[in-house]
């Protein structure tokens, strides 16, 4: 008998519709996957399930959970389903704990609220989950607050709050989408684990089919607010029958055709200059004041890195989140000051320089941000964003110039020459990440350094966008430093990777040589978390024999 | 490859045509506008003299020959609203001139730079901040003498910490985006970059904020002309109608009403004329209304 019965439920908000006839169901101790682009439906299905929709919703269609119809249901009794009998699992571990409330509290409160247990019984229960989720009472005190975690601790958190009442259903909408590869091995264990146990239902919402294949029994893939493809994850994923199913399959494993007139410049000998060098270079923060005359250890965010990059070549950069990755980025952008060591590009030192200094070094290094959301000033339009660094020319280029340069721009990324009249907010993700590259690319720059550039776009988008870089690469001859904790990612797209750890590089090599063969301990637990789809297939085929 | 050589048409005309398709701006905007054509009228006709006493008429309730009745020295209450707006809303808009004008790039200029620079800066903030407002106002009128010029003076001097810490946290929720990253990536200093990026962005805290400080300076007013440190009799002012009122407010409740509404109506037109052009400013919210 299904746990979670969802018939041809359809949904629409106001007047647009948003599920149409979705089809899907859980039995107890089983993973369902289900997966889809942004704006499928996946999130609406499952807050459909709880009954957390936005105002002006309506459904139609019918929804069981353990026998009771959850859309007839009155809110007293949804009150009592939710964080009881159905948990959930949120996707930002930042924003779904409250920062003022210790994390016991809010273990506790659902405890106390569902079981009218008192303060003490419910404070030994919230114990037992915390431990149970990895936190122990030893390291993790009920009373820390949410802000003295790290992002997968919070994430634990929050699977404790979901779990502590041995719900009969869990939801997990992206669980692991916020955290990097390692931390997202070890939730997803633990989410496996948990579901064993109580013999739980699982609904895993995901738009990774790598993490997907790996957990779930059964899968569901959603376009559009509709059902593509549903069935057995490892026959679904193997036979892909469905046009969807394959072109999604094949997104999530692309690799871009590098198309490149010229292999690395490696050869030209040792008297070629090459494009970057960074010798030893270091950038500490400050500890924590821990009193008037003392302060806590310094944090060495970048510790000693040194490294070169030759003109035209990608070099990835990998490593977990917190391992610096980002710091030694906007050093080399001259964004942030080095605490010592020295950046040279094109043989100039960046280091120490003024701002005016620093402009002919502005013209030939841009950046591409991870959130294609965040990265453009909303309050101006297309024009004006992607002429921005116009700005470091050296003669400011008139009114028609900067019209055309900014529609050459757009051209070169795909992108219509009436667009510059838009504001960023009429664009979708992977428009806006085409902006963000079109805004690089202006000044014709000789390194692009790539800050997780595609790690916020669907797969398919994604794969277009490693399509771009990649044709960008090879018709402009531009270095990327691309930024990832993707090795997919990586692998795609450069000729070198380098594996950073606690501020320090601690391997370097040909890309594929590094991921088929990682030597050092943090290159081999990278890439031994990193999920992947073909393994993963494998694995669920050998499974069922 | 081609472009259109029609630059954007983001002409007056069509910037007008948008912000009367607002409502709340549209409304606004007449409201102001009446309160302003009143206060002009003002200064060529009234239906009565305001500095006439007629003490035989004191005190009527609001008739055909008086439309808001009279005071309790016989002067005719709309006459006197019709001078007061004048008075008010200078000293009201100045005021928030003046903090503006300050505050807002003092809180730029500390969020920009950081540091001790911001950290001195804010605490001599609070310093002002630290005293009442009114209490320093009479100060202030207590040394330079009384009058509206001065009482102008005196509120715009504690409207600047309002501006500055508003401007400030603003600014500093939008330095940290990566947008801001990337402008600075292009070569762009400081001060342009809170030009083109950041003032935008926190323009709509701004007039809000801007809103709230009038009606509270044409509060502050008042209170200054109770004491009899802001306009100086017999030019009449909304603060001192109100208070004159007080005492009266069972015999003659016309005359704590009167100038109390025009206080409303007045803050209200402002509050949706802001509310208006924070609208009009915001490109997300064009297809809404």
């Amino acid at each position: 008998m299904s746990l979670l019965e969802i018939e041809n439920l359809t949904l629409s908000i106001g007047e647009a519709p948003i599920l149409k006839g979705v089809e899907l169901s859980v039995t107890p101790g089983e993973v369902m996957g289900l997966v889809g682009e942004s704006g499928s439906g996946k999130s609406m299905t499952a807050l459909t399930v709880m009954r957390l929709l936005p105002h002006l919703s309506r459904m139609a269609g019918r929804v069981t959970f353990d026998g009771i119809d959850i859309l007839a249901a009155s809110e007293d009794q949804m009150c009592a389903l939710r964080g009881d009998d159905i948990g959930m699992v949120f996707q930002e571990p930042m924003t779904a704990l409250n920062p003022v409330k210790t994390i016991g509290e809010q273990v506790a409160e659902g405890i106390r609220w569902h079981t009218r247990a008192s303060r003490a019984e419910a404070e030994e229960r919230a114990r037992a989950i915390l431990d149970r989720v990895g936190l122990p009472e030893s390291k993790f005190p009920l009373s820390r607050y949410p802000h003295e975690l790290s992002g997968g601790q919070r994430q634990r958190v929050v699977i404790a709050i979901a779990c502590a009442l041995k719900p009969k259903l869990l939801i997990a909408d992206e669980p692991t989408t916020a955290l990097d590869v390692v931390l997202q091995a070890q939730v997803l264990d633990l989410l496996r684990d948990l579901v064993a146990e109580n013999h739980m239902g699982l609904l895993l919402i995901s738009h990774d089919l790598a993490v997907v294949t790996e957990m779930a029994d059964r899968i569901t893939i959603l376009r559009h607010g509709e059902v593509m493809e549903a069935g057995d994850t490892a026959r679904v994923l193997s036979e892909q029958v469905h046009p969807y199913t394959r072109q999604l399959a094949q997104a999530s494993v692309h690799v871009p055709a590098r198309a490149r007139a010229d292999p690395p410049r490696k050869d030209e000998g040792p008297s070629a200059v090459p494009l970057l060098r960074v010798e030893n270079l270091s950038r500490h923060y400050p500890g924590r004041r821990l009193s008037l005359f003392r302060r806590g250890e310094p944090t060495n965010a970048v510790d000693g890195v040194s490294f070169s990059m030759m003109p035209g070549q990608s070099v990835a950069l990998v490593g977990r989140s917190g391992c610096g990755k980002s710091t030694l980025a906007r050093m080399v952008l001259a964004l942030d000051r080095p605490s010592s060591g020295e950046i040279r590009f094109r043989g100039d030192a960046l280091t120490g320089k003024s701002e005016a200094d620093l402009k002919p070094a502005r013209r030939d290094m841009q950046v591409v941000f991870q959130d294609p959301y965040g990265s453009f000033d909303p309050r101006q339009k297309v024009e004006r964003l992607v002429a921005e660094p116009l700005h470091v020319l050296e003669t400011a280029p008139t009114r028609a110039e900067r019209r055309e340069m900014v529609a050459h721009a757009l051209h070169e990324v795909g992108l219509a020459a009436s667009d510059m009249d838009k504001y960023p907010h009429e664009f979708s993700g992977g428009q806006r990440q085409r902006l963000s590259i079109a805004r690089a690319i202006i000044t014709r720059p000789k390194l692009v350094v790539a800050d997780e550039p595609v790690s916020a776009l669907d797969v398919s988008i994604r794969a277009q966008i490693l399509d771009l870089f990649a044709e960008l690469n090879g018709k402009l001859g531009v270095a990327y430093l691309f930024i990832t904790h993707d090795l997919t990612v990586a692998r795609a797209i450069t000729d070198e990777v380098m594996v950073m750890h606690e501020g320090r590089i601690v391997e370097r090599g040909k890309t594929g040589e590094v991921l088929d063969h990682p030597q050092s301990d943090a290159a081999q637990e990278l890439v031994a978390a990193a999920p992947d789809l073909h393994r993963a297939i494998a694995r669920r085929l050998q499974e069922q024999g | 490859m081609t472009v259109p050589a029609q630059l954007p048409d983001d002409g007056v005309a069509k910037w007008i045509g948008k912000a009367f398709a607002n409502r709340s701006f549209l409304v606004g905007f007449l409201i102001t506008l009446t309160v302003a054509v009143v206060a002009l009228v003002s200064f060529l006709w009234t239906p009565y003299d305001v500095t006439r006493l007629i003490i035989a008429d004191k005190t009527q309730a609001p008739s055909l020959t008086h439309w808001f009745g009279t005071d309790h020295f016989g002067r005719d209450i709309l006459s006197m609203i019709m001078v007061g707006a004048r008075n008010s809303i200078a000293v009201a808009l100045v005021a928030v001139g003046i903090g503006m004008g300050i505050g807002v790039p003092l809180g730029m200029f500390a969020a920009a730079r950081g540091g001790l620079v911001d950290e001195a800066l804010m605490r001599l903030n609070d310093l002002v901040f630290a005293f009442p407002a009114l209490l320093s106002a009479i100060m202030i009128t207590a040394i330079f003498g009384p009058g509206a010029v001065n009482a102008i003076i005196a509120i715009g001097i504690f409207n600047i910490p309002v501006f500055a810490r508003v401007g400030r946290a603003g600014a500093l929720s939008i330095w940290p985006r990566e947008y801001i990253l990337a402008a600075r990536a292009a070569g762009k200093g400081k001060a342009q970059i809170t030009v083109e990026h950041i003032l935008p962005n926190i323009a709509n805290q701004l007039l809000v904020q801007g809103t709230i400080q009038f009606a509270l300076g044409i509060l502050a007013e008042a209170g200054l002309s109770y004491l009899g440190l802001g306009a100086q009799p017999p030019m009449p002012s909304w603060g001192r109608m109100l208070f004159d009122a007080q005492t009266r407010m069972v015999i003659a409740p016309w005359m704590a009403l009167v100038p109390g509404m025009a206080i409303v109506i007045t803050v209200l037109g402002l509050n949706l004329l802001g509310d208006g052009i924070a609208d009009i400013l915001d490109p997300k919210s064009r297809r809404r209304r």
